[in-house]
């Protein structure tokens, strides 16, 4: 594949060697993860744009489930990611980093809300017209 | 390459180095740079925690309910997906060593990008001037800095885009050039998952009575 | 400070263009102790610049090593960077010591406290981000590639980068003592007294950059290492095959890679909040200065491990070596180490457990602390049972280890106290926190660097360091240690808290001034060590080790000779046991003394230091409020970094000619040490 490129001597082989591991889709594959992903935004834009769901608890629960879908998606059609790549580093650092994600954004959430009803007891509607 | 070696040579008697000689860099490129794609991953989660905790702190001021369009996040979330498969083809394109096909579809990329950008641009402008700015709540501090922050990823990766569509048209398709265009290709991907978190977390639901 | 009129009012208008915010007046001309301590260091530099003038130097710094991407030189500049920088923080600890001393009953001291906090915020940033991380990474980056039978790390001008860049944080916080100011709210800043309404000078600009613009360095040399473990380690060293040394420095990698941002996020906040004006941690219009608080300690407290993984894993390589043994329990290290990695993202709020989070939070994250203590535990037994019936050698790298072993388990205990809720609720804020946390840093991080410093020497420079006042340095630093520290456990169960600039009765005072004498006692420590690298280097003859080898080692870096080549291996070796040279040496290995190819090497470059200066210029004209500076330092420091990118001419091959001839020169004083 290198090969009508002109390859100058000090940027060698090791590069193939790069370019074998990560992989690249094929055209189908891309078509695919673009169809899945159109699907899944326009679903939840329209459920809460055409207000589907009296509750908005179950709208929020709905499209963050799309969301991770659309996530899942994108990580595997556009972004390639299988478990095989780089030896499963890549797979094992994307693994490690959602646990992070999900430790700092579930704990901080957790932390400050009992922070907040502990030192500032008040209804959400106060907190809405706080100065 | 730790597994490529047989801890015995082939003769039965163990070698304790290898006679041939080894390139300095084994590809560590794409591991890398995917690792620094997972730490830029951790700067926006803090930015998510930090809308998650303050984005309903209206202080008075608009909420997202008041102020989202949603029409317009639609068009913009659209730009960012086309990009994103038209990023695709260009890498396709490089695949089969096609440089004039490359940069068309780089362009074209690179075009949306833009649109992405000019669009998000205008709602900043339209809710600046609205009066509800990033001063006027915590959580229009933290919708600006975490929009803001994916939006000066992507002004990055457009000036990305652009440098190295020069460096495909000086030099080609090289390897270095290939190795280039793929990180980019990470980055930008990577970039249109945080958006799928930004307008689900932040739009679609920020809209929500 | 606060209080007084601004001096940049009455200043032309155009003054304000040009130069922003400074004024005249940000020169502390006003301060004789700062004022003298310029002088000083103004003389020292001005030194310094003219010896290296004089000798012709100029050109041999830059060319090996200002742009050198050798991961050693790299190492050895990481080194020296925060061996000086240990100078300035101690200085800093110095002033706060004779400061506790003196102002008890009326008497305030000799510093205003103004001044006092500058003095202890600048304490604890430069103690922590400018000497313990850039001695942690000098020692990965110099020995990590060596141990797993590497070339170089896996990228080599993004690690010259990074030390640059490392060394750009370091030129903004020594710029605020004699220009402006620091930062007087305490090492982390919190808001919302490091908001603009309550500091609206340029300490906490100083700090903001400093840190972001370091920080960026620290992300990158993780991101590095990281590649270069994974990735670069010579055949047949599968991951269980690693040294613990790289282990832990993998280890600490991740963590740098996973917390660094979070870092660089929430310091990015509070530029907004002051540069801005928004409002993340302001008390108004629905700012939570909290955020900030839970947010920092999310990369503080891995930022604790970050520091302390790398001395375990020096503490292990230096026990199996002094004890002549191979690593007790080496899978159970390696677990104990991983272990520690996820559990550190767990325990953050342990550090803010009076914040009002209530029982449940506390709870949760009281027993998480309590759980980190139990693979920290398995590890000194390990380090214990490797002792156990070896035959050690008392050398200074174990002595070292020794003296951390007695010292880091106090400090662990008193950790253990601590993480107990209703205890911090009595025990925080006061000096027994100050107490404890020094215990683990110097008893556990300081003491593994100086053991790792001491363990290789001798590999770096090819002499070993002088025995005698090594010892000297070590019992003044393990006998001060104890005697600063101690009193202050004793003032903080009584109640004593931090940061006092002053105190009203005497009653405190008799402990203060035994606290001062032990830092006097580290300062002598300081001083002995300072002595004991000139000795050496003038003995450097007596001490040479020619073999490569001195301390009959057990990995990889000790298989090449003493300062290694620049190739560092002149093949790469094949791994075939987790004591990759011990195996190679009881198996009877015999070096080859021909076949030799040419060796595909990175090319040195100014970039680094050019983007980084940039970076750094950027960093001050942000400080002092010069926009049009900080524009051009923007545009220019990303288009030096486009400019960079279009070289693709990085790499040379050192000739099989030239790589057989060092092998020659090899061979020849190997042959030396065995007649």
């Amino acid at each position: 594949m290198s090969a009508r490129a002109p390859v100058s001597d000090n940027v060698h082989v090791e590069v193939v060697h790069d370019h074998h591991e990560a992989g690249h889709g094929s055209r189908r594959e891309y078509i695919t993860g673009f169809v899945l992903s159109v699907i899944l935004t326009a679903i939840p834009f329209w459920l809460v744009m055409a207000e589907v769901f009296t509750d908005s608890r179950v709208t929020s629960l709905v499209i963050m489930a799309f969301a991770v879908a659309q996530i899942v998606v994108h990580m595997i059609y556009f972004l390639h990611m299988n478990a095989r790549s780089e030896g499963g580093w890549t797979m094992m650092a994307l693994i490690f980093t959602v646990v992070l994600v999900v430790i700092a954004l579930s704990g901080s959430l957790w932390v400050m809300y009992h922070l907040n009803t502990n030192m500032m007891p008040m209804s959400p509607g106060d907190m809405r017209n706080m100065p | 390459m730790a597994q490529s070696h047989t801890a015995a040579a082939d003769d039965g008697e163990l070698h304790f180095y290898v006679a041939d000689e080894h390139g300095h860099a084994e590809g560590g490129t794409m591991l890398g740079f995917w690792l620094y794609l997972m730490s830029d991953c951790l700067i926006f989660a803090i930015l998510f925690a930090t809308y998650g905790v303050l984005g309903r702190n209206y202080a008075a001021g608009p909420s997202g309910a008041d102020l989202f369009d949603l029409k317009l996040v639609a068009v913009n979330t659209s730009m960012l997906l086309f990009s994103s498969i038209t990023y695709g083809f260009a890498m396709l394109e490089m695949e089969k060593g096609d440089q004039r096909m490359t940069q068309r579809w780089l362009a074209i990329t690179g075009a949306f990008g833009l649109c992405f950008i000019g669009l998000e641009l205008y709602e900043f402008a339209h809710l600046i001037h609205e009066g509800a700015t990033p001063q006027r709540s915590a959580f229009l501090s933290s919708f600006f800095t975490l929009v803001g922050t994916h939006g000066v990823h992507v002004t990055f990766g457009l000036i990305w885009l652009v440098t190295l569509m020069v460096q495909v048209h000086q030099r080609g398709l090289i390897p270095a050039n290939r190795r280039r265009l793929m990180c980019l290709s990470m980055f930008w991907h990577f970039l249109d998952v945080i958006w799928i978190g930004v307008f689900t977390f932040v739009y679609l639901m920020g809209s929500l009575k | 400070m606060n209080s007084e009129p601004n001096p940049i009012d009455t200043y032309p208008h155009w003054w304000r263009l040009l130069f922003g915010r400074f004024t005249l007046e940000s020169l502390p001309l006003h301060e004789p102790i700062v004022v003298v301590t310029f002088l000083a260091v103004a003389v020292g530099g001005l030194a310094v610049l003219g010896l290296v003038t004089r000798y012709k130097l100029w050109g041999v710094l830059w060319r090996d090593w200002f742009t050198s991407v050798d991961h050693k030189k790299i190492g050895i500049m990481y080194m020296v960077l925060g061996l000086v920088m240990l100078l300035r923080g101690f200085a800093d600890a110095v002033l706060m010591r004779s400061q506790q001393a003196i102002a008890h009953g009326g008497s305030d001291g000799f510093l205003p406290p103004h001044h006092y906090d500058q003095i202890f915020t600048a304490h604890g940033v430069i103690m922590i981000f400018f000497v313990a991380m850039p001695l942690v990474t000098g020692l990965m980056n110099y020995v990590v590639p060596l141990q797993i039978g590497a070339r170089d790390v896996a990228f080599p001008f993004l690690n010259n980068f990074s030390f640059w860049m490392t060394t750009g944080g370091v030129v903004l916080t020594m710029m605020s003592l004699f220009i402006g100011e620091f930062a007087a709210t305490g090492w982390l800043a919190y808001p919302p007294l490091s908001n603009i309404a309550y500091s609206p000078s340029t300490g906490v600009d100083y700090y903001i950059w400093a840190l972001q613009i370091a920080g960026i360095g620290t992300t990158l040399s993780g991101v590095n290492l990281i590649a270069t473990i994974v990735k670069m380690r010579a055949p047949g060293m599968s991951m269980m095959k690693m040294p613990v040394f790289t282990w832990t420095s993998l280890c600490t990698n991740i963590l740098i890679v996973a917390s660094f941002p979070v870092l660089g996020a929430v310091l990015a906040l509070l530029t907004l909040d002051r540069y801005v004006g928004t409002n993340f941690f302001t008390n108004d219009l629905g700012g939570n200065p909290m955020m900030y608080v839970n947010l920092i300690w999310i990369w503080g407290h891995p930022e604790v491990y970050i520091l302390v993984l790398p001395a375990f894993g020096i503490f292990s390589e230096v026990t199996s070596t002094f004890s002549g043994k191979r690593l007790f329990g080496y899978a159970s290290m390696v677990y104990a180490t991983v272990v520690i990695t996820i559990l550190s993202y767990l325990v953050w709020l342990h550090h803010f457990f009076t914040m009002g989070s209530g029982a449940s939070v506390n709870s949760f994250f009281g027993i998480t602390t309590m759980i980190i203590s139990i693979p920290t535990g398995a590890k000194i037994f390990n380090w214990l049972f490797t002792m156990y019936r070896g035959r050690i050698r008392f050398d200074l790298p174990m002595m070292w280890t020794v003296a951390f072993m007695l010292t880091f388990v106090v400090g662990g205990m008193t950790g253990v106290l601590l993480a107990v809720p209703p205890a911090d609720f009595v025990l925080h804020n006061s000096l027994f926190l100050v107490a404890h946390f020094h215990n683990v840093i110097i008893g556990g991080v300081l003491f593994g660097l100086f053991a790792g410093i001491y363990y290789w020497w001798p590999k770096a420079f090819g002499f070993r360091l002088d025995p005698f006042w090594g010892k000297v340095s070590f019992w003044c630093w393990v006998v001060g240690f104890w005697v600063a520290f101690t009193p202050l456990y004793i003032l903080g169960l009584m109640g004593v808290t931090r940061r006092m600039s002053s105190f009203a009765g005497h009653e405190y005072q008799p402990l203060f001034v035994i606290a001062a004498f032990g830092a006097a006692l580290v300062a002598c420590g300081i001083g002995a060590m300072i002595v004991q690298f000139a000795v050496s280097i003038l003995r450097r003859e007596q001490l040479r080790d020619l073999s490569g080898d001195p301390w009959g080692g057990r990995t990889l870096e000790w298989a090449t000779s003493s300062p290694p080549p620049d190739y560092n291996f002149a093949f790469t070796p094949m791994v075939h046991d987790g004591d990759a040279w011990w195996d190679m040496k009881s198996r009877g290995y015999q070096r080859p003394l021909d076949g030799y190819k040419a060796i595909h090497m990175p090319k040195n470059t100014g970039a680094g230091v050019i983007i980084s200066a940039i970076a750094t210029v950027f960093g001050i004209a942000m400080v002092w409020y010069v926009w049009w500076l900080a524009a051009l330092a923007f545009v220019g420091a990303i288009a030096a970094t486009i400019i960079h990118t279009f070289n693709y001419d990085r790499d040379y091959y050192i000739p099989a000619d030239e790589v057989a001839r060092t092998e020659a020169e090899r061979t020849r004083t190997l042959a030396l040490v065995k007649a």
